[in-house]
C-alpha cells in the first residue's frame, strides 16, 4: 500500500478505532450479553473426525459455537486446524460426526449449498474479475436480480471502504485491499457464518493491528458469526470473544481469552499461549490456604488450593513471567516465594524489559518487568545477583 | 433449490468430463489396438476386408472361435521380418544416442544464456517441432541428393574428387532421424537442467570439485529424468518411423515401419500387417510404460 | 570457465544451423527459375506461379485446412475435459487406464496408430454399418483421437498451476461445479487452450501416415499430396509449396509465441500480485 492510500484512509479509520476501543476492552461483556447457558448453540459439532489415509487430523471434536460470537480457533502448523474449518465450510467430508448449523445438519451439503462463507490466508481473489464482479460473484450465483446486485454491491465496497476501487482489477491492488476485497465477497451473501483462515497472516504488523479493529467492527454492525483460525495467540485474544486451543487434532482448551490466559488447564495451552515459567514437582501437602509442592529445583513451593489434587501427585506449577517481581533484597512474607539466583541474559524492548534469571540450582526463571520508570541506565544488569518472587495466587498448578 | 436435482446435475457434469473424452479413447484408441490383435490371428483371404472373421457374429455368438498362429509363424520363418525388427531398434537406438550427444550440450547451452537470448533460443528449437515434419524432411532430400549442396561442398573443398552417393544410404536415415527429432530430446532436457540450481554447482566446485567432476556428479544425476524422457521421446517414434526411411533410406533399407506399410498397402496382407504391429508393441510395451511414469512426474513440473 | 563457454556457443552455433540451414536452402532454390534442383538458373516465381494452377494441390490443402480446423477445436474440447478430469474430478474408476490412454498416443508410432484406426474403422462399418465410405469424417475421427492427448498434456500442466483456492472460493460463494469450471477455471487456462489447439491445428495439417490409413478414394490431404510427389525425387514447385508453408506457420508461431509470452508474463504479475 501506498503513502497516499494511507493518508486518505487514517481518518475514518482513526475515528473507528476510538469508537471500538471501548467494545473491544470490554470483550468479555460482548459474550455475556450475547450468549448465555440457556441458549442454543448456532454451531453444534458434535464428535468429528477426518482422517486423511490414515492420519486422523481431527479427532473427535465437540464444540458449541453461539450466534453472533466471535469464535476463535488457536494452533500451530498441522494441528488440523484449517481441517476443522474446511470441515465447517464444506471442502472436507467428515470421516465420523456431524456439523449442525442454525439446526440444520450440514453433513454431506457441498461448499455451494451450505449458507456458509470462507475467506482464506491467500484471499483467492479471481485475478481475471474486477473488484466489483468479485464481490457480485455471490450474489450471482444466487440468482439476485441485477439491480439489486449492484446495490448490495456497492453498500458492501463502502462498508469495507473500497468504494471507487470498482472496476480495480486485483493486481492494482495492495495487500490490505485485497483483503478486504475477499472479506466484502463473502459478507455480501450474508452468510450465517463467515470462516477466517489466517485472515490477516499476510498483512505486515501495524496493518494487521488496525485491521483486527476494523474485522470486530464490522463483525459487531453485521451481527454475523465469525469462526476465526489463527496461530497467533494475540490475534486470538484481540479478536475472540472465545478461543479454543487446538493441538495434534483436539480441542485442549475451550473459553474466554481472560480464562484461557490465565486459567490454563494444562501444560500445552500454558506454554502456547503466552510464556510460562514451569516447575515440576509433587503435591506433598494439602493445607486450607494453600498446597505444598515439592519442587525438583527449589524444593517446597506453596501454591493455591486446586481441587482435584492429591498428596503424591505429580503437577507443574505455572508463573507467568509478568506475574514475578524481581528485586535486590529479598521479599519475605507468608504467601510469597523468593527465589534466589543471578541475571544471566536481559532482552530490552522499551515498554519492558524481559530478564532470564539462573538460580542456584542452574533452573532458569523468566520474568517481564514492565518498564514504569524512566531511567537511563538498567536498574539491573547481566550478572547481578537478585531475588524473584511471586504471590502463591499468580501460580497455576497444572495435572497434565 | 431443488436439491436432488441439482445433485444430478453435479453428477452429470462429472461423467461429462470423466467420460466423454475416456470413452473416445476407448473406442479409437483401445478397441483399435485390441482389434488390430485380434485380426493378427486370423487368416488372409482375398476379399474386403481381407481377412477372415475372427468371430462368426451370425450363427451363434462366440462358439465359433478362429484363431490361427500362421501369420506368427510367418514372421518368424522369414528373415526379411526380424532383420527389420533388429535394424529398427539398432537405427532408433543409434540416433536417439546422437540426439542425446548433440542435444545435451545445447539444452545445457541454452540454460546457460541470458533471459532473452533464451527464450528466443528456446522458440528456435520449438519452431521446427511446429513446421512440417514431412517437409523437413523433403528438405534433405535436396541437400543429400548427388548435385546436392553437401556434395558440391565437398567437391570443392577437394575432400572427395566425384560426387558421394549420400541419399537413399542408412547414412541419410539416421541423419534424417537424428535432425528431425532433435527438438523432442532438447526440450526435455532444457526443462531438467533449467530446474538445476547454479549455487548448488557453485557450492560443489567450493569443496574443490573439477568442472568435469561437477558435471559428473552433479549435473547428469540431477538431470536424468529429462535425459530419460527425452531419450524415450525420440526412440518410441523413430522405430516405428516411416517417413523417413522411404524419403532417405535405400529400396533396401529394411525399417519396421516402411515394412508394416507395405504389408499392409501394397501386399494387402492385412493379417500379416496386424502380426507386425502387434510385435512392435510388444517391444514398445517397457519402453511406452517407462514413458508414462515419466510422464506423470514430469508432467507436473512441465509450466515451471 | 571461459573455454566452456566457447565450447557451449560452438554447439549452439552447429545446433542452430543443422536445424536450420536444411530449410533456408529449400526456400532459396524454390526461387530458382530451372527445373534441376543443382543448377541455379536466375531468381524466378515461376513455381509458385505454377502452384497456382494446380488444382490438385489447391484442393488437397483446402481439405486439410478443413480436418485441422474442425478436429483442432474438437480436439481441444476433448482435450480439455480430459485434463480436468485428471487434475480436478479425484479418484475415478479406471483413473490409472484413462491415466495410461491420454499419454500413450503422444508416442504411439504412427503405423501402428494409423492401422489399428482404420482396422476399427473397417470392423464397425461391418458390424454397424459406419461408418460408410472412409475420408474426410475418418480422417477428422483420427486426428481428433491423437491430437487431444497433446492438448491434454498441455492443459494439465496449466491446470496444475492453477491455484486450488480460486476454485474454492468460487464454489464457496455458491458456484455450482460446472459453474466454477467456466467461470474461474476455464478463463484461467486459456492460453493453454490457445496453445493447445494451435498444435492440434498444425500437427493436423502436418500428418501423412495415420490419415493414409484411413483415408479413402478421393480424400487425399496436403501431405498425401506432396509425399506422392516427393516419393519419386525433389519436386521445384514442392520447393515453393513447402517455403510458403512453413513461412506461414513459422510467422504464425512467432507471433503466436510473443503474444502468449507477454500476457503469461502478464499473468504472472496479476497472479503474484494477488498472492
Amino acid at each position: 500500500m501506498d503513502a497516499s492510500e494511507i493518508g486518505t484512509m487514517t481518518i475514518p479509520m482513526n475515528e473507528k478505532i476510538d469508537n471500538l476501543l471501548d467494545d473491544a476492552t470490554t470483550g468479555n461483556a460482548r459474550l455475556g450479553n450475547r450468549h448465555d447457558s440457556n441458549a442454543q448453540p448456532f454451531i453444534r459439532i458434535e464428535n468429528l473426525s477426518k482422517e486423511f489415509d490414515g492420519v486422523t487430523v481431527v479427532d473427535s471434536v465437540n464444540l458449541d459455537i453461539y450466534r453472533g460470537e466471535l469464535f476463535a480457533i488457536l494452533g500451530g502448523s498441522g494441528c488440523g486446524k484449517t481441517t476443522l474449518l474446511r470441515l465447517l465450510a464444506g471442502f472436507e467430508t467428515p470421516s465420523t460426526g456431524r456439523v449442525i448449523i442454525d439446526g440444520i445438519d450440514m453433513t454431506g451439503l457441498p461448499p455451494y449449498q451450505r449458507p456458509v462463507n470462507m475467506m482464506v490466508q491467500s484471499y483467492a481473489v479471481f485475478p481475471h474479475m474486477t473488484v466489483e464482479k468479485n464481490v457480485a460473484y455471490g450474489l450471482k450465483k444466487d440468482g439476485v436480480d441485477k439491480t439489486q446486485i449492484g446495490e448490495q454491491v456497492s453498500q458492501m465496497l463502502s462498508l469495507v471502504q473500497l468504494s471507487g476501487y470498482e472496476t480495480r482489477k486485483p493486481h492494482q491492488l495492495s495487500g490490505g485491499q485485497l483483503q478486504r476485497v475477499a472479506l466484502a465477497r463473502a459478507l455480501v451473501k450474508k452468510p450465517k457464518v463467515l470462516l477466517l483462515d489466517e485472515p490477516l497472516a499476510a498483512l505486515d504488523k501495524k496493518l494487521r493491528e488496525r485491521t483486527q479493529f476494523e474485522l470486530m467492527n464490522i463483525q459487531d454492525q453485521l451481527g454475523i458469526t465469525f469462526v476465526v483460525v489463527t496461530h497467533d495467540q494475540e490475534e486470538a485474544m484481540n479478536l475472540a470473544t472465545r478461543i479454543a486451543v487446538m493441538d495434534d487434532g483436539r480441542f485442549v482448551q475451550t473459553g474466554t481469552p481472560t480464562h484461557v490466559y490465565e486459567y490454563p488447564t494444562n501444560r500445552f495451552v500454558a506454554d502456547f499461549v503466552g510464556t510460562t515459567n514451569m516447575f515440576e514437582g509433587t503435591v506433598s501437602r494439602i493445607a486450607d490456604e494453600h498446597l505444598l509442592i515439592d519442587t525438583v529445583d527449589f524444593g517446597d513451593i506453596k501454591a493455591s488450593p486446586t481441587p482435584g489434587t492429591n498428596v503424591g501427585n505429580q503437577v507443574w506449577l505455572a508463573v507467568r513471567p509478568e506475574k514475578i517481581t524481581i528485586s535486590k533484597e529479598s521479599i519475605t512474607s507468608e504467601t510469597t516465594t523468593c527465589i534466589k539466583g543471578v541475571v544471566t541474559d536481559l532482552g530490552y524492548y522499551g515498554n519492558r524489559t524481559i530478564y532470564r534469571v539462573t538460580t542456584e540450582t542452574s533452573a532458569v526463571i523468566e520474568i517481564s518487568a514492565q518498564n514504569q520508570f524512566r531511567a537511563s541506565e538498567p536498574i539491573l544488569d547481566s550478572e547481578d545477583e537478585v531475588f524473584v518472587s511471586w504471590d502463591l495466587n499468580s501460580g497455576i498448578v497444572l495435572k497434565e | 433449490m431443488n436439491t436432488r436435482y441439482s445433485e444430478m446435475a453435479d453428477k452429470a457434469w462429472r461423467s461429462f468430463v470423466i467420460y466423454l473424452p475416456y470413452v473416445w479413447l476407448l473406442l479409437f484408441f483401445l478397441t483399435p489396438f485390441l482389434i488390430v490383435f485380434k485380426i493378427s490371428f486370423s487368416d488372409p483371404v482375398i476379399a474386403q476386408p481381407p481377412f477372415t472373421p475372427l468371430f462368426d457374429w451370425a450363427r451363434s455368438g462366440l462358439s465359433a472361435v478362429y484363431i490361427t498362429f500362421d501369420n506368427f509363424l510367418f514372421l518368424f520363418e522369414d528373415d526379411l521380418y526380424w532383420l527389420s525388427y533388429l535394424k529398427s531398434v539398432r537405427v532408433a537406438a543409434f540416433s536417439t544416442l546422437c540426439c542425446l550427444l548433440i542435444g545435451y550440450p545445447m539444452a545445457y547451452a541454452i540454460t546457460r544464456a541470458d533471459t532473452t537470448a533464451r527464450n528466443i533460443l528456446l522458440l528456435l528449437v520449438i519452431l521446427p517441432f511446429w513446421t512440417s515434419f514431412l517437409l523437413r524432411v523433403y528438405a534433405w532430400m535436396g541437400m543429400l541428393s548427388t548435385h546436392g549442396l553437401i556434395n558440391k561442398g565437398l567437391l570443392w573443398m577437394g575432400f572427395i574428387d566425384e560426387p558421394m552417393k549420400l541419399l537413399y544410404t542408412d547414412f541419410a536415415v539416421y541423419l534424417g532421424i537424428v535432425y528431425t527429432y532433435l527438438p523432442f530430446m532438447i526440450l526435455p532436457l532444457y526443462a531438467a537442467l533449467q530446474k538445476l540450481d547454479l549455487s548448488i554447482h557453485e557450492a560443489a566446485s567450493d569443496l574443490g570439485a573439477t568442472p568435469f567432476r561437477v558435471f559428473i556428479d552433479i549435473t547428469l544425476p540431477m538431470s536424468a529424468t529429462g535425459i530419460i524422457a527425452g531419450c524415450l521421446l525420440v526412440f518410441i517414434p523413430a522405430i516405428g518411423e516411416y517417413v523417413i526411411p522411404t524419403l532417405l533410406g535405400g529400396s533396401d533399407s529394411l525399417m519396421i515401419g516402411r515394412q508394416l506399410f507395405n504389408e499392409f498397402f501394397e501386399n494387402r496382407d492385412w493379417p500379416v500387417a496386424s502380426a507386425v504391429a502387434t510385435i512392435l508393441l510388444f517391444i514398445l510395451v517397457i519402453p511406452i510404460m517407462l514413458f508414462q511414469r515419466y510422464q506423470i512426474t514430469a508432467g507436473t513440473n512441465v509450466n515451471e | 570457465m571461459r573455454q566452456r563457454s566457447t565450447f557451449l556457443f560452438t554447439t549452439l552455433a552447429f545446433g542452430y544451423a543443422f536445424l536450420y540451414l536444411p530449410i533456408v536452402i529449400l526456400m532459396v532454390y524454390s526461387f530458382n527459375d530451372s527445373r534441376i534442383q543443382s543448377v541455379w538458373n536466375g531468381f524466378s516465381l515461376r513455381w509458385y506461379a505454377s502452384l497456382l494452377d494446380n488444382a490438385q494441390v489447391i484442393d488437397a490443402a483446402l481439405l486439410s485446412l478443413q480436418i485441422a480446423l474442425i478436429s483442432a477445436t474438437i480436439a481441444t474440447v476433448l482435450g480439455t475435459l480430459a485434463g480436468l478430469s485428471m487434475t480436478h474430478m479425484g479418484r475415478f474408476k479406471g483413473r490409472l487406464l484413462f491415466t495410461g490412454l491420454i499419454a500413450a498416443p503422444l508416442i504411439m508410432p504412427e503405423v501402428i496408430t494409423g492401422l489399428s484406426l482404420l482396422l476399427v474403422f473397417v470392423s464397425t462399418e461391418q458390424l454397424i454399418g459406419w461408418p460408410e465410405s472412409r475420408g474426410t469424417m475418418t480422417i477428422i475421427i483420427a486426428h481428433i483421437t491423437f491430437s487431444m492427448a497433446f492438448v491434454a498434456v498441455i492443459v494439465q500442466s496449466r491446470l496444475s498451476t492453477v491455484d486450488k483456492s480460486l476454485e474454492e472460493a468460487a464454489m464457496d460463494l455458491g458456484g455450482r461445479p460446472y459453474r466454477v469450471a467456466i467461470d474461474v477455471t476455464l478463463p484461467l487456462i486459456a492460453p493453454a487452450m490457445v496453445a493447445g489447439w494451435l498444435l492440434a491445428f498444425t500437427l493436423s495439417l502436418d500428418d501423412l501416415v495415420i490419415a493414409s490409413f484411413v483415408s479413402g478414394p478421393g480424400a487425399n490431404t496436403l501431405p498425401m499430396v506432396i509425399f506422392s510427389k516427393v516419393k519419386l525425387g525433389v519436386a521445384p514447385d514442392i520447393n515453393a509449396l513447402a517455403t510458403l508453408i512453413i513461412t506461414v506457420i513459422g510467422i504464425g508461431v512467432v507471433i503466436a509465441g510473443f503474444v502468449m509470452q507477454r500476457r503469461e508474463r502478464a499473468r504472472i504479475t496479476e497472479y503474484q500480485a494477488t498472492r
